[in-house]
């Protein structure tokens, strides 16, 4: 995919590679390199996988691996957790207990 | 010429770094091997309580309301024994520009930066500070820039921290998203040395007094709706800096008696540095992975000395399962009509625990609650747990275990506040200021202060000093 000047994207860049993590941390954690992404104004046409250099919005100059243009936010509530309905019919039975109300 | 951005280079220039960024010179407040005087540090750097209100009030933060939990209290009544449930109250926080209480510490610290002459803030957090800092920014037109830990090596993030980063985008600020790692700090170095930006830290001066309106205005409610103070706060603890600010604001406000408990999730078993834990737990704040070690030290902060020194105020301690906070911010939703954000529930849960052991004329505060919507709910942090192998199911809270399952509990009763030994913190804090000031003796000055600072006496600071051998000179 091409990208172009001034397209809003994300990049990634590996800040430290494992051997250069600092010493307390898990063995998991010390075998992956700390990474970073992001995001900012392209500040040239590229590829998707490219090294690219972008502005972010305090004017910062960064550079990495273009991952995304126009990165969208993706998370949501997920699947229904049918236990959660349980609770409010629980709660309210046991408040209604004694009242006389339906 | 460029400046060496290796990790030993900048974390060498951290000092350096830190002075410039957070303008405080905090060698002046050191009075002995370990002790430094606090008071004098929080009066000479920070602002009174007046002017922080008067902060606060021209940004539209605080001054929140404080609900009656009715139907909540009704229920606690029903289940405990005859002439047990206290009232329970909640200070909605949400009501705050960007939804926490942490609009408060933001305001203070945003408006320092700004009367500095900065150009931007700069705040490391994966919690709601981060959208507080980018809202108050917004508002005095500074800069922001949020460091977060966000992803794991298969760059897969939690709802929550996932909306916290959208949230902050859209108040305008630029976030630096990482992988889990402690390293963190290091990225935070480098961004404050490479903008000349303010250090919008949690732990300065600033962002605990920002706390303190809220402890006070909790007395003054109280004694609006009640006419008493109340007998009981309940604050959800994770790096000391609510406890420690809402109880300054107790004070200041002369609520002398009223109880101070802190409370956090349950998150033991879980590393908070492992790339493969990061995504097995379903709270990112307001747990024992940060409560436990703030608590024991809280000078592990990105300040040389913090001002959230949480055992210096907390007059109990409890944790509660992830399962409970979520069955209870559904109770919230369902029984009291207020939909809101499941970490800052985690007090609201012990509230409701400890409310059917106390007496029914006694009056209990939950002292915040932070906004909800996609990510930042209980429904995206269970179904987010479920897709990731951990089992929820009906059964006994007790028999959670972090990272594993998450039980909800099967009756309400089954809601316990389970309470940590503060003494054993206690000592654990003495021994590490041993250990991190490498002291083999101490002086009378150093006892009084860890005796303040752990709210307890000359004698329990002696005798924990014998066991680790260390002398008084």
């Amino acid at each position: 995919m091409k990208a172009k000047k001034g397209d809003w994207v994300q990049i990634h860049e590996v800040v430290l590679q494992p051997h250069e993590r600092t010493a307390n941390i898990p063995e998991d954690t010390k075998n992956v390199p700390l990474e970073m992404w992001v995001k900012g104004f392209l500040n040239h046409d590229a590829n998707i996988g490219d090294t690219v250099e972008i502005t972010t919005l305090t004017g910062r100059v960064v550079k990495g691996k273009l991952v995304e243009v126009n990165p969208t936010y993706t998370y949501g509530f997920g699947e229904f957790v049918p236990e959660i309905l349980q609770i409010g019919i629980t709660l309210r039975n046991i408040l209604k207990e004694g009242d006389g109300r339906e | 010429m460029s400046k060496d951005l290796s990790y030993q280079a900048v974390m060498a220039r951290k000092n350096e770094i830190m002075k410039k960024a957070v303008g405080i010179d905090y060698s002046v407040f050191e009075t002995g091997r370990i002790a430094f005087d606090y008071e004098r540090m929080m009066r000479e750097t920070g602002y009174s309580l007046q002017e922080i209100q008067r902060i606060q009030s021209s940004v539209g933060v605080g001054n929140t309301p404080l609900i009656e939990l009715k139907n909540l209290t009704k229920l606690a009544r029903k289940l405990a024994p005859k002439g047990k449930g206290a009232r329970i109250f909640i200070k909605d926080e949400a009501c705050n520009p960007s939804g926490s209480f942490k609009d408060r510490r933001a305001s203070v610290s945003v408006y320092h930066a700004e009367k500095l002459g900065f150009k931007g803030v700069v705040a490391a957090t994966s919690g709601n500070y981060g959208a507080a800092v980018a809202s108050q920014a917004a508002m005095r037109n500074l800069k922001a820039i949020i460091v977060q830990e966000c992803y794991d090596s298969r760059k897969i993030g939690q709802p929550e921290i996932l909306e916290k980063q959208r949230k902050c985008e859209c108040l305008g600020a630029e976030v630096i998203q990482l992988s889990v790692g402690p390293e963190l700090f290091y990225m935070f170095l480098r961004v404050l040395e490479e903008t000349g930006y303010f250090n919008a830290s949690l732990y300065s001066p600033f962002g605990i007094a920002g706390v303190e309106t809220l402890g006070y205005e909790i007395a003054m409610q109280c004694r609006e709706k009640i006419g008493k103070d109340p007998d009981v706060v309940v604050v959800t603890h994770a790096g000391g800096g609510n406890v420690t600010g809402t109880a300054r604001g107790l004070i200041k406000a002369g609520a002398l008696d009223t109880k101070v408990y802190g409370a956090s999730v349950d998150l033991s078993g879980l590393h908070m540095a492992s790339d493969y834990d990061f995504n097995r737990k379903s709270f990112t704040t307001g747990h024992t992975g940060f409560g436990i070690p703030f608590a024991t030290w809280p000078d592990r902060s990105d300040v040389p000395r913090s001002a959230a020194r949480p055992l210096r105020y907390l007059d109990r301690y409890f944790t509660v399962k992830q399962g409970e906070v979520f069955y209870i911010t559904e109770a919230l939703a369902q029984l009291e009509g207020i939909e809101r954000g499941p970490a800052g529930n985690t007090s609201l849960t012990a509230a409701f625990a400890l409310a059917m052991e106390m007496d029914e004329d006694q009056v209990i505060v939950v002292q915040e609650t932070e906004y909800t919507g996609v990510g930042k709910h209980h429904l995206s942090q269970l179904s987010f747990a479920r897709k990731n192998g951990i089992d929820i199911r009906f059964g006994n809270p007790d028999e959670e275990v972090a990272g594993k399952n998450i039980i909800l509990p099967e009756d309400p009763r089954l809601i316990k506040a389970r309470e940590v030994d503060l003494n054993k913190l206690r000592r654990s804090y003495i021994k590490n200021c041993i250990d991190n000031y490498k002291v083999d003796y101490v002086t009378l000055e150093d006892v009084e202060f860890l005796a303040e600072d752990t709210k307890t006496d000359k004698e329990f600071v002696l005798s924990v000093l014998e066991q680790l051998n260390v002398k008084v000179e």
